[in-house]
């Protein structure tokens, strides 16, 4: 009696697909549930890797000012910096890309559409997080040219062998 | 018979509910938006420190653009997306997962809505700063 039709909660859903649903419903288990769950458990680690990366670039000391290649080869030097952005890339851009995910999945209705959109999506990804995890490991602080002198703008410690 | 059927149907003009209208709507369409600019930006950060791999001449100039003024503005603008997304996103997870959750959510929105501009005027404030010269 409480309970009108007018106090139920809409299905979320856009007003042009609403009501009848014509995707197929094929859809394995529980996968969606696990993203879900993702997306929460990640984005609360995201807020202390994000918070402290921001706060130790550009508040302390000069801040902004201060990055320069030498910046990141003093905290790449140390392994915890490395392994903290290597989780921040991780985390950012997996959360980021299922988030983009369901923005797809909302939007474009159209299942070819959809798919390739999907496609370029996980390209994108796999790429970005690749090139990512190979330049934190493969990271060499006192590049030399073919003559094997130091390149310009080195860090002041590489002169001192 | 009609009260099974309306439980589906979307309510009249979806006003008043959690999602549509009003506060709930807004900030989910902020999250929304945030969180792809902060992709993009992403996908374009992860190139631009890719570059210490070519040479420090080549990093130093990328990161020089940074450091132009006009650059530093939308330096605030990206951590306030940011900010906003981080905290809203905490809300969500606490109306998800917490018992008080659903009952408390508009006061949760307006502490998110307080916590942004008191991180975001901070940060502003050092950045811009040292960003235009002073200290
Ligand atoms: C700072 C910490 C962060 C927290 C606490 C957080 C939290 C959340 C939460 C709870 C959701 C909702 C998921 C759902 O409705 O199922 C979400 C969605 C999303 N997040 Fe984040 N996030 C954070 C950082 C990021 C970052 C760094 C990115 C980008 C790389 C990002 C991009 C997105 C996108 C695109 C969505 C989808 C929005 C939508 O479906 O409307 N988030 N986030
Ligand atoms: C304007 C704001 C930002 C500045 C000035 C900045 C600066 C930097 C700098 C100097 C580095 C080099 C390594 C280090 O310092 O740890 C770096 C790396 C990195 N940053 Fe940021 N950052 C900013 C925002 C962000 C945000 C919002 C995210 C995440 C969503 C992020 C994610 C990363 C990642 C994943 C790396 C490692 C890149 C790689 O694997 O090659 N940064 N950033």
């Amino acid at each position: 009696m409480s309970a009108t039709a007018d106090s139920t909660i809409a299905a979320p859903r856009s007003g042009r697909i609403d009501p009848k649903y014509t995707r197929d419903r094929t859809k394995s288990g529980n996968f969606e549930m696990l993203t879900w769950l993702f997306m929460r458990l990640s984005g609360i680690v995201l807020v202390v890797l994000i918070f402290v990366h921001l706060f130790s670039n550009l508040m302390v000391g000069d801040g902004i000012n201060g990055l320069d290649f030498g910046f990141v080869a003093g905290k790449w030097a140390d392994p915890f910096w490395q392994f903290w952005d290597l989780a921040l890339l991780w985390l950012a851009m997996l959360h980021g890309t299922n988030g983009v995910r369901t923005i797809i999945n909302d939007y474009a209705e159209r299942d070819g559409v959809r798919f390739w959109l999907k496609m370029v999506l996980y390209a994108a990804t796999t790429v970005i997080i690749v090139l990512g995890t190979l330049v934190i490991f493969t990271f060499e602080p006192c590049l030399t040219d073919a003559a094997g002198n130091l390149l310009e703008a080195s860090p002041a410690f590489c002169a001192t062998p | 018979m009609s009260t099974a059927t309306s439980a589906q149907a979307p309510a009249k003009s979806g006003r008043g509910t959690l999602y549509r209208g009003n506060e709930g709507m807004w900030s989910w369409v902020i999250h929304r938006i945030t969180g792809v600019v902060i992709f993009f930006f992403l996908l374009v950060h992860v190139l631009d420190t890719s570059l210490v791999r070519v040479s420090p001449e080549a990093y130093n100039a990328v990161l020089g653009t940074y450091k132009n003024p006009l650059m530093a503005v939308g330096e605030v603008g990206l951590v306030g997306a940011i900010m906003f997304h981080a905290f809203n996103g905490l809300r969500i997870i606490l109306v998800d997962f917490w018992k008080g959750g659903t009952k408390h959510h508009k006061a949760m929105l307006w502490t998110v809505v307080v916590l942004w501009v008191i991180t975001l005027a901070a940060f502003a404030i050092r950045h811009l700063m040292l960003a235009f010269g002073g200290h």
